[in-house]
């Protein structure tokens, strides 16, 4: 059997060999632990040393210092939030947006239960938020400004740069996650005002388990994790050594192919949208296509639901993913959807496709062969659709005993 | 993804009586294009029998949804009506080998239809009378209408009674702060606040026959009976504070910070347990300080 097409690079990509060749010593004779005075902790002191300069480097950040090693993007997430709402104990406010990660949002909403006070910036039908809005928001009781900086699954892209210009200017922190970004477009950290970013190892094809929390120096912080000195106090807990090397390895690889990225996944991605846009009615593109990231696509097909495509795809060996609710557990569709007012005829039908560098212009083909079928057979049997075309009025065609 | 069973992904892929039904006499339609899901049934009665001659399903939705569709449909047909009406959800999930608990709804959906297609061959009306709620627990598949329910009619307090009513909360724990918040509402509706600590408390009540007084006394006795051992090495100690199960102590004169009070307090803790046959801590005083800070 073929290995199939892997379509789902912003769930988690495979980690490129090169990085597990670079990982695998840490594991047998570099096992020492880095804080040791001995020689077995010394070296793998000194690959960490060079890891936090391979990410610096991929950032653009100023020190390597300012590079705090985690256990994943969410433990960033956390870390960075709460710090900036413990070392500034008189504001109480949070802005952040709709369409963020669970990882912040949750946080956020557990955070609201505690009398913080959380502004959610809402997005339009393209997925962009609405700047003026913000700009009023922002205030001395303003704690932190956390805002990602490409939605996971529409691809959008938001105005962090300029957003953390505005936080400054208002002194107010900024934090964004960037764990779709790192790897997929160029930062440059030094030249912005962005106070702390989070990314994760295992969406740059390093292994799952790995983050960074980028913490600009001078910037006040209370750690989550208190214990040992590792990472200069600011995060405790003995250093997972050969994830952190992967991930140095796999930050190097990825500043090497940003071009690649931004050239050749573009144009496969683009392949695959059109032709796919072209061959099957009733679809269309969810978030702001001119501005997105390069690997993402996200598509809306309009009367069917998004689990049952993914079943018949991942029956194809195709795989991909999907904001409907079914694929969630929850009855809602996705929060991304429904803040972009996607309608729900097509919101619970939403399939998004995301590349990486290990991708092939033939699987894009295989995959605009495999779709029209795929939707065509989920359509027949389908209430609302009728032959060649939707149930003429859906509402009316069928109506349900209950809504 | 899901763990969908054999027969769930069989009749996902290879659905049975997809389509309407041609000359259909009966129509159940439920669901919606918000929730998700959505089912129109057909069916095609004999009238002399009253027998499902032919059933057809159309529906919009995920694996399951269509699933149950096509299970359901498979079920019924040779039924007469008021067989196929007696079919559970629970007889389309068992018929597919079990559904996640997430997705039991999609069977209930199935059965919604059914009912609704049988109504509408009578000329009736079917009114649907089943709210869902969202899902809390996942270990039971338990909603919060369910749960809110079973709260007010039995008149719960706490997590561990919704566990004993509903087996909610029975599993992995990860939803005892929904069925918390569900309690803090139902209880502030009647005016009452929830006591999270309810139970926790009654667990640090020691378990003797004694009153507290008399357990006091009997702490004192059992101190003074190793008294002489720590007098022997220039030490002593003193009763400072009791609760519930931890006995707080100060130790005196050379006991007091000497490397040796940890091991003295182990002691002391063993022979306080024997003399009361009951469990304790032996904590130094200091604690008792943290105690109050942390608890604040
Ligand atoms: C935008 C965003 N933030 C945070 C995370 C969480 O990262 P991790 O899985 O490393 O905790 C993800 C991954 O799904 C993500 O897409
Ligand atoms: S979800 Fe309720 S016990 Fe596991």
């Amino acid at each position: 059997m073929d290995k199939g097409i892997y379509l789902d690079n912003n769930a988690t990509t495979m980690v490129a060999p090169e990085v597990v060749e670079a990982m695998l010593p840490y594991f047998t004779e570099q096992f020492g632990n880095p804080s040791s005075l001995h020689q077995f902790g010394n070296q793998v002191g000194r690959a960490l040393k060079v890891a936090r300069k391979q990410v610096q480097a991929l950032l653009g950040a100023e020190h390597d210092s300012e590079i705090i090693f985690t256990s994943c993007g969410t433990e960033s997430d956390s870390t960075a939030i709460l710090s900036a709402l413990k070392a500034q104990p008189e504001r109480r406010e949070i802005i952040t947006s709709v369409v963020e990660h669970p990882a912040i949002l949750t946080l956020c909403q557990y955070l609201e239960k505690d009398g913080y006070t959380v502004h959610y910036l809402k997005v339009d039908k393209r997925g962009r938020l609405d700047l003026q809005e913000y700009a009023r928001l922002l205030s001395d009781q303003v704690a932190v400004v956390s805002i990602m900086w490409a939605n996971n699954e529409s691809g959008t892209l938001f105005p962090v740069e300029e957003m953390a210009e505005m936080a400054r200017a208002a002194g107010v922190m900024f934090h964004t996650d960037a764990v779709q970004a790192v790897g997929k477009l160029p930062i440059n950290l030094q030249e912005s005002c962005i106070d702390m970013l989070s990314l994760s190892g295992h969406k740059l094809h390093a292994p799952k388990g790995i983050g960074v929390l980028y913490l600009r120096r001078g910037v006040r912080f209370r750690p989550l994790l208190r214990g040992g000195h590792q990472e200069r106090g600011r995060r405790a807990g003995t250093e997972n050594a050969a994830s952190i090397v992967a991930l140095g390895k796999a930050c190097e690889m990825a500043g090497e192919a940003l071009a690649y990225e931004e050239r050749v996944v573009r144009s496969m991605r683009d392949r695959l949208e059109q032709g796919i846009i072209e061959q099957v009615s009733h679809c269309f593109v969810t978030g702001d296509p001119e501005n997105r990231l390069p690997n993402t696509c996200n598509i809306a097909f309009e009367f069917i639901e998004g689990e049952a495509i993914l079943l018949l795809l991942n029956k194809m060996g195709i795989a991909a993913s999907s904001g409907s609710a079914c694929t969630s557990g929850s009855l809602e569709p996705s929060h991304v959807m429904r803040a972009m007012d996607i309608p729900f005829t097509a919101a619970h039908g939403s399939v998004r496709f995301s590349f990486s560098r290990y991708n092939t212009m033939e699987e894009v083909e295989r995959v605009i062969a495999a779709m029209p079928l795929i939707v065509q057979r989920l359509r027949k049997l389908s209430p609302y659709w009728n032959g060649d075309a939707p149930a003429d009025e859906p509402g009316q065609e069928f109506a349900p005993t209950y809504a | 993804m899901w763990d969908y069973s054999e027969t769930v992904q069989e009749h996902f892929f290879n659905p049975r009586n997809a389509g309407a039904v041609e000359a259909a006499n009966g129509v159940g339609e439920v669901g919606s294009l918000s929730c998700g899901d959505a089912l129109r049934l057909t069916l095609k009665v004999d009238p002399e029998t009253e027998t499902i001659l032919e059933a057809g399903f159309q529906t919009f939705g995920c694996g399951s949804a269509i699933a149950s569709s096509s299970a359901l449909t498979e079920i019924i047909k040779g039924m007469t009506l008021s067989e196929a009406l007696k079919v559970s959800n629970q007889d389309i999930a068992d018929y597919l080998d079990g559904l996640p608990p997430e997705k039991m709804h999609c069977s209930v959906m199935g059965r919604e239809a059914l009912q609704a297609a049988v109504a509408n061959y009578r000329g009736e009306e079917w009114k649907d009378d089943h709210e869902e709620g969202a899902l809390i627990c996942k270990c039971f598949a338990i909603d919060a209408v369910m749960i809110e329910e079973t709260i007010r009619a039995n008149g719960l307090r706490s997590v561990e009674a919704v566990t004993n009513y509903t087996k909610a909360g029975g599993g992995c724990s990860s939803c005892h702060e929904g069925i918390e918040e569900i309690l803090g509402r139902v209880l502030a509706e009647q005016g009452e606040q929830l006591v999270i600590n309810a139970v926790a408390a009654e667990a640090r009540q020691p378990r003797t026959g004694l009153t507290n007084l008399q357990r006091i006394r009997r702490i004192e006795e059992l101190l003074d009976e190793i008294r002489p051992n720590l007098q022997r090495d220039h030490g002593d100690v003193e009763l400072v504070e009791v609760d519930g199960r931890h006995i707080y102590v100060k130790m005196t004169g050379a006991c007091s910070g000497c490397q040796m009070a940890a091991t003295t307090l182990g002691g002391i803790q063993q022979h306080l347990a024997e003399g009361l046959s009951e469990f304790i801590l032996v904590l130094p005083a200091e604690e008792l300080a943290c105690r109050a800070t942390v608890g604040g």
